[in-house]
Protein backbone atom coordinates (compact mmCIF):
# COMPACT_ATOMS: atom_id res chain seq x y z
CA UNK A 1 0.00 0.00 0.00
CA UNK A 2 1.16 3.66 -1.16
CA UNK A 3 -0.08 5.32 1.54
CA UNK A 4 1.57 8.71 0.17
CA UNK A 5 -0.65 8.44 -3.17
CA UNK A 6 -4.03 7.48 -1.15
CA UNK A 7 -2.85 10.89 0.13
CA UNK A 8 -2.42 12.74 -2.65
CA UNK A 9 -5.53 11.31 -4.24
CA UNK A 10 -7.91 11.65 -1.67
CA UNK A 11 -9.97 14.15 -2.59
CA UNK A 12 -10.14 12.34 -6.12
CA UNK A 13 -11.38 8.47 -3.74
CA UNK A 14 -13.77 10.93 -1.83
CA UNK A 15 -15.71 12.30 -5.70
CA UNK A 16 -15.75 8.85 -7.00
CA UNK A 17 -17.28 7.15 -3.51
CA UNK A 18 -19.62 10.18 -3.66
CA UNK A 19 -20.82 8.87 -7.55
CA UNK A 20 -20.48 5.29 -6.50
CA UNK A 21 -23.12 6.08 -4.03
CA UNK A 22 -25.46 8.34 -6.53
CA UNK A 23 -25.13 5.47 -8.41
CA UNK A 24 -26.01 2.54 -6.21
CA UNK A 25 -28.48 3.99 -3.67
CA UNK A 26 -30.56 5.84 -6.08
CA UNK A 27 -31.93 2.76 -8.52
CA UNK A 28 -32.40 1.33 -5.46
CA UNK A 29 -34.79 3.79 -4.26
CA UNK A 30 -36.27 4.33 -7.72
CA UNK A 31 -36.72 0.36 -8.00
CA UNK A 32 -38.50 0.19 -4.89
CA UNK A 33 -41.13 2.42 -5.87
CA UNK A 34 -41.17 0.63 -9.20
CA UNK A 35 -41.74 -2.79 -7.23
CA UNK A 36 -44.07 -1.96 -4.95
CA UNK A 37 -47.24 -1.55 -7.08
CA UNK A 38 -45.88 -4.20 -10.10
CA UNK A 39 -45.61 -6.47 -6.86
CA UNK A 40 -48.72 -5.58 -5.73
CA UNK A 41 -50.30 -6.57 -8.87
CA UNK A 42 -48.34 -9.86 -8.96
CA UNK A 43 -49.57 -10.43 -5.63
CA UNK A 44 -53.22 -9.71 -6.35
CA UNK A 45 -53.49 -11.96 -9.26
CA UNK A 46 -52.61 -15.64 -9.50
CA UNK A 47 -52.06 -15.64 -13.09
CA UNK A 48 -49.77 -12.29 -13.35
CA UNK A 49 -47.76 -13.49 -11.03
CA UNK A 50 -45.59 -16.35 -12.92
CA UNK A 51 -45.77 -13.31 -15.80
CA UNK A 52 -44.02 -10.97 -13.56
CA UNK A 53 -41.91 -12.91 -11.66
CA UNK A 54 -40.78 -14.80 -14.56
CA UNK A 55 -39.81 -11.66 -16.79
CA UNK A 56 -37.88 -10.11 -14.07
CA UNK A 57 -36.36 -13.40 -13.68
CA UNK A 58 -34.82 -12.85 -17.59
CA UNK A 59 -33.84 -9.35 -16.78
CA UNK A 60 -31.79 -10.30 -13.68
CA UNK A 61 -30.24 -12.78 -16.53
CA UNK A 62 -28.69 -10.01 -18.75
CA UNK A 63 -25.39 -9.30 -18.35
CA UNK A 64 -24.98 -5.59 -17.24
CA UNK A 65 -22.38 -4.64 -19.57
CA UNK A 66 -24.88 -5.55 -22.46
CA UNK A 67 -27.70 -3.48 -20.60
CA UNK A 68 -25.44 -0.40 -19.91
CA UNK A 69 -24.27 -0.51 -23.60
CA UNK A 70 -27.78 -1.55 -24.79
CA UNK A 71 -29.65 0.96 -22.86
CA UNK A 72 -28.43 4.30 -24.35
CA UNK A 73 -29.74 2.85 -27.84
CA UNK A 74 -33.45 2.38 -26.26
CA UNK A 75 -33.20 5.90 -23.99
CA UNK A 76 -31.41 8.04 -26.87
CA UNK A 77 -28.45 9.32 -24.02
CA UNK A 78 -25.23 9.27 -24.52
CA UNK A 79 -22.95 5.81 -24.16
CA UNK A 80 -21.31 8.21 -20.97
CA UNK A 81 -24.23 9.21 -19.60
CA UNK A 82 -24.28 8.27 -15.66
CA UNK A 83 -28.30 8.06 -16.37
CA UNK A 84 -27.54 4.71 -18.10
CA UNK A 85 -26.25 3.24 -14.95
CA UNK A 86 -29.07 4.35 -13.18
CA UNK A 87 -31.41 2.67 -15.40
CA UNK A 88 -30.00 0.05 -16.02
CA UNK A 89 -29.20 -0.58 -11.88
CA UNK A 90 -33.34 0.23 -11.36
CA UNK A 91 -34.12 -2.79 -13.67
CA UNK A 92 -32.27 -4.80 -11.54
CA UNK A 93 -34.03 -3.51 -8.82
CA UNK A 94 -37.32 -3.72 -9.61
CA UNK A 95 -36.31 -7.31 -11.19
CA UNK A 96 -35.18 -8.31 -7.69
CA UNK A 97 -37.84 -6.73 -5.92
CA UNK A 98 -40.94 -7.41 -7.60
CA UNK A 99 -40.86 -11.06 -6.20
CA UNK A 100 -39.94 -9.93 -2.94
CA UNK A 101 -43.31 -7.40 -2.70
CA UNK A 102 -45.44 -9.79 -3.96
CA UNK A 103 -44.08 -12.57 -1.52
CA UNK A 104 -44.04 -9.91 1.27
CA UNK A 105 -47.71 -9.12 0.66
CA UNK A 106 -48.46 -13.25 0.54
CA UNK A 107 -46.63 -13.24 3.55
CA UNK A 108 -49.24 -11.09 5.74
CA UNK A 109 -51.70 -13.79 7.97
CA UNK A 110 -54.76 -14.80 5.83
CA UNK A 111 -56.63 -13.54 9.42
CA UNK A 112 -54.84 -10.11 10.03
CA UNK A 113 -55.92 -9.30 6.06
CA UNK A 114 -59.63 -10.29 6.64
CA UNK A 115 -60.26 -8.50 9.49
CA UNK A 116 -58.21 -5.38 7.93
CA UNK A 117 -61.52 -5.69 5.48
CA UNK A 118 -64.19 -6.63 8.35
CA UNK A 119 -63.30 -3.26 10.49
CA UNK A 120 -63.79 -1.44 6.98
CA UNK A 121 -60.78 -0.40 5.54
CA UNK A 122 -61.07 -0.08 1.88
CA UNK A 123 -58.41 -1.84 -0.30
CA UNK A 124 -55.84 0.91 -0.48
CA UNK A 125 -56.12 1.39 3.40
CA UNK A 126 -55.39 -2.24 4.37
CA UNK A 127 -52.26 -1.77 1.95
CA UNK A 128 -50.92 1.20 3.50
CA UNK A 129 -51.49 0.99 6.98
CA UNK A 130 -51.42 -3.11 7.58
CA UNK A 131 -49.98 -5.20 4.42
CA UNK A 132 -47.76 -3.30 3.33
CA UNK A 133 -45.93 -2.42 7.40
CA UNK A 134 -46.61 -6.46 8.21
CA UNK A 135 -44.73 -7.12 5.14
CA UNK A 136 -41.83 -4.47 6.20
CA UNK A 137 -39.26 -7.83 7.18
CA UNK A 138 -39.64 -9.41 3.83
CA UNK A 139 -39.11 -6.14 1.98
CA UNK A 140 -36.06 -4.87 4.10
CA UNK A 141 -34.40 -8.54 3.36
CA UNK A 142 -34.87 -8.12 -0.48
CA UNK A 143 -33.88 -4.65 -0.31
CA UNK A 144 -30.34 -5.60 1.50
CA UNK A 145 -30.20 -8.23 -1.48
CA UNK A 146 -30.52 -5.62 -3.81
CA UNK A 147 -28.22 -2.88 -1.70
CA UNK A 148 -25.45 -5.00 -1.88
CA UNK A 149 -26.05 -6.44 -5.74
CA UNK A 150 -25.90 -2.70 -6.90
CA UNK A 151 -23.04 -1.63 -5.07
CA UNK A 152 -21.11 -4.68 -6.45
CA UNK A 153 -22.86 -3.98 -9.99
CA UNK A 154 -21.51 -0.09 -9.93
CA UNK A 155 -18.23 -0.77 -10.31
CA UNK A 156 -18.53 -2.49 -13.95
CA UNK A 157 -19.68 0.69 -15.05
CA UNK A 158 -15.57 1.55 -14.71
CA UNK A 159 -15.59 -0.12 -17.97
CA UNK A 160 -17.64 2.85 -19.65
CA UNK A 161 -15.30 5.38 -18.09
CA UNK A 162 -18.80 6.53 -15.85
CA UNK A 163 -16.42 7.37 -12.49
CA UNK A 164 -17.13 5.77 -9.40
CA UNK A 165 -15.18 3.42 -7.21
CA UNK A 166 -14.52 0.64 -10.21
CA UNK A 167 -12.40 3.37 -11.70
CA UNK A 168 -9.77 2.84 -9.23
CA UNK A 169 -9.87 -0.70 -10.42
CA UNK A 170 -9.14 0.36 -14.26
CA UNK A 171 -6.67 2.88 -12.93
CA UNK A 172 -4.70 0.39 -11.05
CA UNK A 173 -4.51 -1.66 -13.69
CA UNK A 174 -3.41 0.19 -16.16
CA UNK A 175 -0.30 1.75 -14.13
CA UNK A 176 0.15 -2.04 -12.62
CA UNK A 177 -0.16 -0.36 -9.37
CA UNK A 178 -2.33 -1.88 -6.56
CA UNK A 179 -2.80 0.53 -3.98
CA UNK A 180 -6.26 1.92 -6.14
CA UNK A 181 -7.21 -1.71 -6.51
CA UNK A 182 -7.63 -2.01 -2.94
CA UNK A 183 -8.57 0.88 -1.81
CA UNK A 184 -11.27 0.36 -4.17
CA UNK A 185 -12.26 -3.17 -3.29
CA UNK A 186 -12.11 -2.22 0.76
CA UNK A 187 -14.45 1.09 -0.02
CA UNK A 188 -16.93 -0.98 -1.91
CA UNK A 189 -17.14 -3.85 0.57
CA UNK A 190 -17.38 -0.79 3.80
CA UNK A 191 -19.92 0.94 1.83
CA UNK A 192 -21.73 -2.06 1.25
CA UNK A 193 -21.82 -3.06 4.48
CA UNK A 194 -22.91 0.59 5.55
CA UNK A 195 -25.86 0.22 3.60
CA UNK A 196 -26.82 -3.04 4.57
CA UNK A 197 -26.48 -1.96 8.31
CA UNK A 198 -29.00 1.54 7.20
CA UNK A 199 -31.49 -1.36 6.13
CA UNK A 200 -31.00 -3.03 8.98
CA UNK A 201 -31.46 -0.27 11.14
CA UNK A 202 -34.53 0.85 9.29
CA UNK A 203 -36.24 -1.93 9.72
CA UNK A 204 -35.55 -2.46 13.21
CA UNK A 205 -36.85 0.98 13.30
CA UNK A 206 -40.52 0.35 10.89
CA UNK A 207 -40.91 -2.87 12.91
CA UNK A 208 -40.97 -2.21 16.77
CA UNK A 209 -43.73 -5.44 16.82
CA UNK A 210 -41.43 -8.47 15.94
CA UNK A 211 -40.84 -10.56 18.30
CA UNK A 212 -36.83 -9.96 19.36
CA UNK A 213 -35.05 -13.20 18.49
CA UNK A 214 -31.79 -13.84 20.40
CA UNK A 215 -28.80 -12.09 18.21
CA UNK A 216 -29.28 -13.79 14.63
CA UNK B 1 -82.14 -6.77 13.89
CA UNK B 2 -80.31 -8.55 11.59
CA UNK B 3 -82.72 -10.38 9.11
CA UNK B 4 -81.83 -12.84 6.30
CA UNK B 5 -84.50 -13.71 3.50
CA UNK B 6 -83.62 -16.40 1.66
CA UNK B 7 -80.57 -16.25 1.58
CA UNK B 8 -78.12 -18.64 -0.83
CA UNK B 9 -74.41 -18.77 -1.28
CA UNK B 10 -73.23 -20.87 -4.21
CA UNK B 11 -69.24 -20.95 -4.82
CA UNK B 12 -68.18 -20.50 -8.36
CA UNK B 13 -67.36 -24.71 -7.84
CA UNK B 14 -70.62 -25.57 -7.66
CA UNK B 15 -70.59 -25.92 -3.63
CA UNK B 16 -73.86 -24.54 -2.72
CA UNK B 17 -72.66 -23.57 1.16
CA UNK B 18 -75.98 -21.82 2.49
CA UNK B 19 -79.47 -22.61 0.64
CA UNK B 20 -82.24 -20.32 0.94
CA UNK B 21 -81.89 -19.49 4.39
CA UNK B 22 -84.34 -17.51 6.88
CA UNK B 23 -83.37 -16.33 9.56
CA UNK B 24 -83.88 -13.00 12.27
CA UNK B 25 -81.72 -12.24 14.67
CA UNK B 26 -83.28 -9.96 17.69
CA UNK B 27 -82.46 -6.23 18.48
CA UNK B 28 -80.57 -6.93 21.85
CA UNK B 29 -80.58 -10.51 21.38
CA UNK B 30 -77.80 -12.63 21.28
CA UNK B 31 -78.40 -15.33 18.41
CA UNK B 32 -76.31 -18.51 17.84
CA UNK B 33 -75.67 -20.16 14.43
CA UNK B 34 -74.23 -23.92 15.49
CA UNK B 35 -74.17 -26.99 13.27
CA UNK B 36 -71.61 -29.63 12.07
CA UNK B 37 -68.86 -28.73 10.32
CA UNK B 38 -68.80 -27.27 6.34
CA UNK B 39 -72.59 -26.38 7.14
CA UNK B 40 -72.12 -22.94 5.87
CA UNK B 41 -72.15 -21.03 9.44
CA UNK B 42 -69.33 -18.63 8.46
CA UNK B 43 -70.03 -18.30 5.30
CA UNK B 44 -73.86 -17.30 6.15
CA UNK B 45 -72.38 -14.81 9.14
CA UNK B 46 -69.45 -12.86 6.23
CA UNK B 47 -72.36 -12.64 4.18
CA UNK B 48 -73.91 -10.00 6.66
CA UNK B 49 -70.68 -7.57 6.51
CA UNK B 50 -70.57 -8.88 3.03
CA UNK B 51 -67.03 -10.45 3.02
CA UNK B 52 -69.23 -13.21 1.25
CA UNK B 53 -71.69 -11.83 -1.44
CA UNK B 54 -74.76 -13.46 -1.38
CA UNK B 55 -75.34 -15.69 -4.71
CA UNK B 56 -79.50 -14.66 -4.35
CA UNK B 57 -81.58 -13.48 -1.62
CA UNK B 58 -81.41 -10.36 0.89
CA UNK B 59 -79.43 -9.42 4.07
CA UNK B 60 -81.49 -6.58 5.92
CA UNK B 61 -79.75 -4.49 8.97
CA UNK B 62 -82.88 -3.04 10.66
CA UNK B 63 -85.17 -3.42 7.70
CA UNK B 64 -82.43 -1.66 4.94
CA UNK B 65 -81.10 -4.35 2.66
CA UNK B 66 -77.33 -4.42 2.84
CA UNK B 67 -76.84 -4.76 -0.90
CA UNK B 68 -77.24 -1.41 -2.05
CA UNK B 69 -74.95 -0.24 1.28
CA UNK B 70 -71.43 0.64 0.97
CA UNK B 71 -69.32 -2.30 1.97
CA UNK B 72 -66.97 -0.52 3.87
CA UNK B 73 -69.23 1.81 5.84
CA UNK B 74 -71.75 -1.56 6.10
CA UNK B 75 -68.60 -2.94 7.96
CA UNK B 76 -67.51 0.18 10.38
CA UNK B 77 -70.90 -0.07 11.87
CA UNK B 78 -70.63 -4.06 13.08
CA UNK B 79 -68.42 -5.02 15.50
CA UNK B 80 -66.80 -8.47 14.02
CA UNK B 81 -64.99 -11.16 16.27
CA UNK B 82 -62.33 -13.37 14.11
CA UNK B 83 -61.83 -17.13 15.09
CA UNK B 84 -58.09 -17.02 16.56
CA UNK B 85 -58.36 -13.12 17.23
CA UNK B 86 -56.97 -11.98 13.70
CA UNK B 87 -55.17 -9.53 15.64
CA UNK B 88 -53.18 -6.76 13.82
CA UNK B 89 -49.46 -8.24 14.61
CA UNK B 90 -47.70 -4.80 14.20
CA UNK B 91 -50.07 -2.68 16.14
CA UNK B 92 -49.81 -2.59 20.14
CA UNK B 93 -52.54 -3.70 22.09
CA UNK B 94 -54.15 -0.33 22.67
CA UNK B 95 -53.88 -0.05 19.40
CA UNK B 96 -55.47 -3.18 17.85
CA UNK B 97 -58.05 -1.98 20.17
CA UNK B 98 -58.70 2.06 19.19
CA UNK B 99 -58.58 0.66 15.24
CA UNK B 100 -61.78 1.18 14.50
CA UNK B 101 -62.21 4.66 16.43
CA UNK B 102 -59.60 5.95 14.46
CA UNK B 103 -60.30 4.62 11.31
CA UNK B 104 -64.29 6.64 11.91
CA UNK B 105 -62.18 9.90 12.46
CA UNK B 106 -61.81 10.28 16.05
CA UNK B 107 -58.73 11.23 17.16
CA UNK B 108 -55.86 8.93 18.33
CA UNK B 109 -55.84 10.34 21.80
CA UNK B 110 -59.70 10.44 22.04
CA UNK B 111 -59.68 6.57 20.85
CA UNK B 112 -57.12 5.38 23.00
CA UNK B 113 -58.29 6.59 25.74
CA UNK B 114 -61.94 4.81 24.96
CA UNK B 115 -59.32 1.91 24.52
CA UNK B 116 -58.12 1.11 27.81
CA UNK B 117 -61.55 1.59 29.08
CA UNK B 118 -62.73 -1.10 26.99
CA UNK B 119 -59.44 -3.40 27.79
CA UNK B 120 -60.84 -3.21 31.25
CA UNK B 121 -63.71 -3.99 30.52
CA UNK B 122 -63.10 -7.41 29.11
CA UNK B 123 -60.91 -8.26 31.86
CA UNK B 124 -57.67 -6.92 30.35
CA UNK B 125 -54.96 -5.47 32.85
CA UNK B 126 -53.43 -1.56 31.39
CA UNK B 127 -50.07 -3.00 31.71
CA UNK B 128 -50.94 -4.80 28.43
CA UNK B 129 -51.88 -1.79 26.31
CA UNK B 130 -48.05 -0.58 25.05
CA UNK B 131 -47.75 -4.74 24.26
CA UNK B 132 -47.69 -6.52 20.44
CA UNK B 133 -49.80 -9.28 20.15
CA UNK B 134 -47.13 -12.40 20.23
CA UNK B 135 -46.76 -11.34 23.71
CA UNK B 136 -50.24 -12.11 24.58
CA UNK B 137 -51.61 -15.71 25.16
CA UNK B 138 -54.59 -17.17 23.10
CA UNK B 139 -57.30 -16.39 25.74
CA UNK B 140 -55.81 -12.88 26.21
CA UNK B 141 -55.64 -12.31 22.61
CA UNK B 142 -59.46 -13.27 21.83
CA UNK B 143 -60.29 -10.91 24.54
CA UNK B 144 -58.47 -8.33 22.72
CA UNK B 145 -60.34 -9.07 20.29
CA UNK B 146 -63.64 -8.84 21.59
CA UNK B 147 -62.60 -5.42 23.46
CA UNK B 148 -62.14 -4.34 19.11
CA UNK B 149 -64.68 -5.25 18.18
CA UNK B 150 -66.51 -3.27 20.57
CA UNK B 151 -64.57 -0.33 20.55
CA UNK B 152 -66.90 1.93 17.76
CA UNK B 153 -69.74 0.99 20.40
CA UNK B 154 -71.56 -0.53 16.80
CA UNK B 155 -74.91 -1.83 17.41
CA UNK B 156 -74.14 -4.94 15.90
CA UNK B 157 -71.53 -7.93 16.31
CA UNK B 158 -71.03 -10.84 14.91
CA UNK B 159 -68.60 -13.62 16.37
CA UNK B 160 -66.89 -16.31 14.49
CA UNK B 161 -66.17 -18.73 17.08
CA UNK B 162 -64.54 -15.88 18.88
CA UNK B 163 -63.71 -18.94 22.38
CA UNK B 164 -62.43 -21.73 20.48
CA UNK B 165 -58.81 -21.19 20.31
CA UNK B 166 -58.41 -21.75 24.20
CA UNK B 167 -58.42 -24.62 26.80
CA UNK B 168 -61.81 -25.74 28.35
CA UNK B 169 -61.14 -23.80 31.69
CA UNK B 170 -60.29 -19.88 30.02
CA UNK B 171 -63.46 -21.09 27.23
CA UNK B 172 -65.99 -21.22 30.50
CA UNK B 173 -64.30 -18.45 32.07
CA UNK B 174 -64.32 -15.61 28.57
CA UNK B 175 -67.65 -16.95 28.38
CA UNK B 176 -69.19 -16.16 31.56
CA UNK B 177 -67.40 -13.10 31.19
CA UNK B 178 -68.85 -12.46 27.93
CA UNK B 179 -72.78 -13.42 28.90
CA UNK B 180 -72.14 -10.80 31.91
CA UNK B 181 -70.83 -8.09 29.31
CA UNK B 182 -73.64 -9.02 26.75
CA UNK B 183 -76.53 -8.73 30.22
CA UNK B 184 -74.73 -4.88 30.11
CA UNK B 185 -74.57 -3.71 26.99
CA UNK B 186 -77.35 -5.54 24.78
CA UNK B 187 -76.24 -5.29 21.38
CA UNK B 188 -77.04 -7.76 18.55
CA UNK B 189 -74.93 -10.08 18.50
CA UNK B 190 -74.75 -13.33 15.84
CA UNK B 191 -72.12 -15.73 16.85
CA UNK B 192 -70.94 -18.55 15.26
CA UNK B 193 -70.21 -22.28 17.42
CA UNK B 194 -70.04 -25.73 16.40
CA UNK B 195 -70.34 -26.47 20.02
CA UNK B 196 -73.59 -27.06 21.09
CA UNK B 197 -72.99 -27.00 24.62
CA UNK B 198 -71.70 -23.38 23.83
CA UNK B 199 -74.69 -22.46 21.90
CA UNK B 200 -77.18 -23.64 24.95
CA UNK B 201 -75.29 -21.83 27.53
CA UNK B 202 -75.00 -18.21 26.04
CA UNK B 203 -77.72 -18.08 23.30
CA UNK B 204 -80.90 -16.38 23.25
CA UNK B 205 -81.98 -18.21 20.57
CA UNK B 206 -80.07 -21.08 18.44
CA UNK B 207 -80.18 -21.56 15.16
CA UNK B 208 -78.59 -25.08 14.38
CA UNK B 209 -78.19 -25.94 10.75
CA UNK B 210 -77.57 -28.88 8.94
CA UNK B 211 -75.18 -29.71 6.00
CA UNK B 212 -75.74 -28.32 3.09
CA UNK B 213 -76.84 -24.75 4.84
CA UNK B 214 -80.19 -25.49 5.59
CA UNK B 215 -81.59 -24.17 8.35
CA UNK B 216 -83.10 -27.46 10.71
CA UNK B 217 -84.40 -25.43 13.65
CA UNK B 218 -84.57 -21.99 15.23
CA UNK B 219 -85.65 -22.10 19.03
CA UNK B 220 -84.65 -20.97 22.41
CA UNK B 221 -81.79 -23.50 24.33
CA UNK B 222 -84.70 -25.12 26.35
CA UNK B 223 -86.99 -25.41 23.39
CA UNK B 224 -84.37 -27.29 21.50
CA UNK B 225 -83.59 -29.85 24.55
CA UNK B 226 -87.13 -30.28 24.92
CA UNK B 227 -88.56 -30.23 21.40
CA UNK B 228 -85.77 -31.02 19.10
CA UNK B 229 -87.64 -30.12 15.38
CA UNK B 230 -86.42 -33.26 14.26
CA UNK B 231 -84.46 -36.36 14.32
CA UNK B 232 -81.66 -34.36 13.28
CA UNK B 233 -81.52 -31.94 15.95
CA UNK B 234 -81.81 -34.33 18.57
CA UNK B 235 -79.49 -35.95 17.61
CA UNK B 236 -77.00 -32.76 17.27
CA UNK B 237 -78.08 -31.48 20.57
CA UNK B 238 -76.83 -34.78 22.55
CA UNK B 239 -77.92 -37.79 24.18
CA UNK B 240 -77.72 -36.55 27.51
CA UNK B 241 -80.47 -33.83 26.62
CA UNK B 242 -83.23 -35.18 29.12
CA UNK B 243 -80.60 -34.31 32.32
CA UNK B 244 -79.13 -30.64 30.39
CA UNK B 245 -82.72 -29.52 29.86
CA UNK B 246 -82.65 -29.23 33.57
CA UNK B 247 -79.66 -26.63 33.01
CA UNK B 248 -82.83 -24.20 31.76
CA UNK B 249 -85.28 -24.66 34.52
CA UNK B 250 -85.93 -22.53 36.84
CA UNK B 251 -85.76 -23.98 40.97
CA UNK B 252 -87.27 -20.98 42.42
CA UNK B 253 -89.89 -21.79 44.67
CA UNK B 254 -90.19 -25.30 43.63
CA UNK B 255 -87.95 -27.60 45.09
CA UNK B 256 -88.23 -28.03 49.28
CA UNK B 257 -85.15 -26.70 51.12
CA UNK B 258 -84.35 -28.13 54.67
CA UNK B 259 -82.85 -27.12 57.48
CA UNK B 260 -79.18 -27.79 58.07
CA UNK B 261 -77.88 -27.43 61.42
CA UNK B 262 -74.07 -25.88 61.20
CA UNK B 263 -70.97 -25.34 63.43
CA UNK B 264 -67.94 -23.09 62.78
CA UNK B 265 -64.36 -23.49 62.82
CA UNK B 266 -62.92 -24.31 66.43
CA UNK B 267 -66.09 -26.06 67.11
CA UNK B 268 -65.63 -28.91 69.53
CA UNK B 269 -66.16 -32.85 68.63
CA UNK B 270 -68.97 -32.80 71.15
CA UNK B 271 -70.54 -30.21 69.45
CA UNK B 272 -69.89 -31.43 66.02
CA UNK B 273 -71.24 -34.96 66.74
CA UNK B 274 -74.55 -33.44 68.34
CA UNK B 275 -74.89 -31.19 65.19
CA UNK B 276 -74.20 -33.74 62.47
CA UNK B 277 -76.62 -35.48 60.56
CA UNK B 278 -75.59 -39.27 60.06
CA UNK B 279 -72.03 -38.72 59.71
CA UNK B 280 -71.60 -35.50 58.45
CA UNK B 281 -71.94 -31.48 59.64
CA UNK B 282 -71.93 -28.98 57.69
CA UNK B 283 -69.38 -26.25 58.79
CA UNK B 284 -69.92 -21.90 58.04
CA UNK B 285 -67.89 -19.28 58.37
CA UNK B 286 -68.68 -16.31 60.57
CA UNK B 287 -71.09 -15.11 57.92
CA UNK B 288 -72.95 -18.44 57.43
CA UNK B 289 -71.10 -18.89 53.74
CA UNK B 290 -70.92 -22.27 53.46
CA UNK B 291 -67.24 -23.68 53.66
CA UNK B 292 -67.76 -27.44 53.25
CA UNK B 293 -68.51 -30.63 55.12
CA UNK B 294 -66.63 -32.70 57.80
CA UNK B 295 -66.75 -35.90 59.10
CA UNK B 296 -67.82 -35.70 62.96
CA UNK B 297 -66.85 -38.68 64.21
CA UNK B 298 -63.38 -37.83 62.90
CA UNK B 299 -62.34 -34.97 64.87
CA UNK B 300 -59.96 -34.89 67.72
CA UNK B 301 -60.36 -32.09 69.85
CA UNK B 302 -61.75 -29.26 68.18
CA UNK B 303 -63.16 -28.94 64.40
CA UNK B 304 -60.01 -27.59 62.07
CA UNK B 305 -59.86 -26.32 58.21
CA UNK B 306 -58.46 -29.78 57.32
CA UNK B 307 -61.21 -31.39 58.26
CA UNK B 308 -63.41 -30.04 55.57
CA UNK B 309 -64.33 -31.96 52.18
CA UNK B 310 -64.48 -29.37 49.64
CA UNK B 311 -65.77 -31.85 47.08
CA UNK B 312 -69.74 -30.64 46.88
CA UNK B 313 -70.61 -28.02 45.01
CA UNK B 314 -73.36 -25.06 45.78
CA UNK B 315 -76.16 -24.46 44.36
CA UNK B 316 -77.99 -20.90 44.17
CA UNK B 317 -81.60 -20.67 45.41
CA UNK B 318 -82.50 -18.63 42.40
CA UNK B 319 -80.52 -21.33 40.26
CA UNK B 320 -81.26 -24.07 37.98
CA UNK B 321 -82.45 -27.37 38.62
CA UNK B 322 -79.50 -28.94 37.25
CA UNK B 323 -77.14 -26.86 39.39
CA UNK B 324 -79.33 -27.82 42.62
CA UNK B 325 -78.95 -31.72 41.77
CA UNK B 326 -75.47 -31.40 41.12
CA UNK B 327 -74.85 -29.93 44.39
CA UNK B 328 -76.49 -32.99 46.02
CA UNK B 329 -74.93 -35.61 43.87
CA UNK B 330 -71.30 -33.71 44.81
CA UNK B 331 -72.28 -33.78 48.55
CA UNK B 332 -70.35 -36.29 50.51
CA UNK B 333 -73.47 -35.91 52.73
CA UNK B 334 -75.67 -36.34 49.24
CA UNK B 335 -76.91 -33.04 51.22
CA UNK B 336 -76.86 -30.52 48.49
CA UNK B 337 -76.07 -26.63 49.89
CA UNK B 338 -78.52 -24.17 48.51
CA UNK B 339 -77.09 -20.46 49.25
CA UNK B 340 -78.90 -17.07 48.56
CA UNK B 341 -77.66 -14.26 46.19
CA UNK B 342 -74.86 -13.25 48.56
CA UNK B 343 -73.03 -16.84 48.95
CA UNK B 344 -74.97 -17.15 52.81
CA UNK B 345 -76.26 -20.42 53.85
CA UNK B 346 -80.72 -20.56 53.25
CA UNK B 347 -80.37 -25.22 53.72
CA UNK B 348 -79.59 -28.06 51.80
CA UNK B 349 -81.59 -30.16 49.80
CA UNK B 350 -81.39 -33.70 48.40
CA UNK B 351 -81.27 -35.76 44.82
CA UNK B 352 -85.18 -36.99 45.64
CA UNK B 353 -86.42 -33.30 46.55
CA UNK B 354 -85.27 -31.88 43.48
CA UNK B 355 -86.50 -35.72 41.56
CA UNK B 356 -89.60 -34.79 42.86
CA UNK B 357 -90.11 -31.26 42.07
CA UNK B 358 -88.88 -32.15 38.76
CA UNK B 359 -91.64 -34.98 38.37
CA UNK B 360 -94.39 -32.70 39.87
CA UNK B 361 -94.18 -29.81 37.23
CA UNK B 362 -93.56 -31.56 33.84
CA UNK B 363 -93.82 -27.93 31.75
CA UNK B 364 -91.66 -25.87 34.42
CA UNK B 365 -91.13 -22.14 33.55
CA UNK B 366 -87.96 -21.89 31.70
CA UNK B 367 -84.91 -19.59 33.33
CA UNK B 368 -84.77 -16.98 30.70
N1 LIG C 1 -64.20 -20.12 -1.12
C1 LIG C 1 -64.88 -21.29 -1.18
N2 LIG C 1 -65.00 -21.94 -2.35
C2 LIG C 1 -65.70 -23.10 -2.43
N3 LIG C 1 -66.31 -23.71 -1.40
C3 LIG C 1 -66.22 -23.10 -0.19
C4 LIG C 1 -65.50 -21.86 -0.01
N4 LIG C 1 -65.57 -21.51 1.28
C5 LIG C 1 -66.31 -22.46 1.88
N5 LIG C 1 -66.69 -23.41 1.01
C6 LIG C 1 -67.53 -24.60 1.29
O1 LIG C 1 -68.78 -24.16 1.75
C7 LIG C 1 -69.26 -24.97 2.79
C8 LIG C 1 -69.57 -24.15 4.02
O2 LIG C 1 -68.37 -23.56 4.52
P1 LIG C 1 -68.32 -22.72 5.85
O3 LIG C 1 -66.94 -22.22 6.01
O4 LIG C 1 -69.41 -21.71 5.83
O5 LIG C 1 -68.63 -23.84 6.93
P2 LIG C 1 -68.71 -23.73 8.52
O6 LIG C 1 -70.09 -24.12 8.89
O7 LIG C 1 -68.23 -22.42 8.98
O8 LIG C 1 -67.74 -24.90 8.95
P3 LIG C 1 -66.68 -24.97 10.16
O9 LIG C 1 -67.46 -25.31 11.39
O10 LIG C 1 -65.80 -26.11 9.76
O11 LIG C 1 -65.98 -23.66 10.23
C9 LIG C 1 -68.19 -26.03 3.01
O12 LIG C 1 -68.56 -27.18 2.34
C10 LIG C 1 -66.96 -25.44 2.41
O13 LIG C 1 -66.10 -26.43 1.92
MG1 LIG D 1 -66.46 -21.72 10.13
Amino acid sequence: MNFEWLGRQSDNIVFLLGWHVLLAVTPLILGLLIALPLGWWAHRSRRIYPLLVGVAGLLYTVPSLALFVLLPLVLGTKILDPLNIVAALTIYTVALLVRVVADALDSVPEDTVQAAKAMGYRGYQSLVKVELPVGVPVISAGLRVAAVSNVSLVSVAALLGIPQLGSLFTQGFQLRFFTPIIAGIILCVVLAMILDGLIILLNRWLTPWTPKVVAS
Amino acid sequence: MIKFENVTKAYPDGTVAVDGLNLEAPTGKLTILVGPSGCGKTTSLRMINRLIEPTSGTIYLDDQPTSGMDAALLRRRIGYVIQHAGLFPHRTIIDNVATMPVLLGESRQKARMKALELMERVGLPASFAKRYPWQLSGGQQQRVGVARALASDPAFMLMDEPFSAVDPVVRAQLQEEFLRLQREIGKTIIMVTHDIDEALKLGDQVAVMRVGGKLAQMATPSELLTSPADEFVADFVGRDRGYRSLGFTNSAGTVTVSEEAVVTIGASAAEAQSKATGAWVLVVDGGRKPLGWAQADLIKGELKREHLNLSGTSASSSGTMRQLLDAALSSPSRRGVVVNEHGELIGTVTATDVVKAIEAEPHLETAR
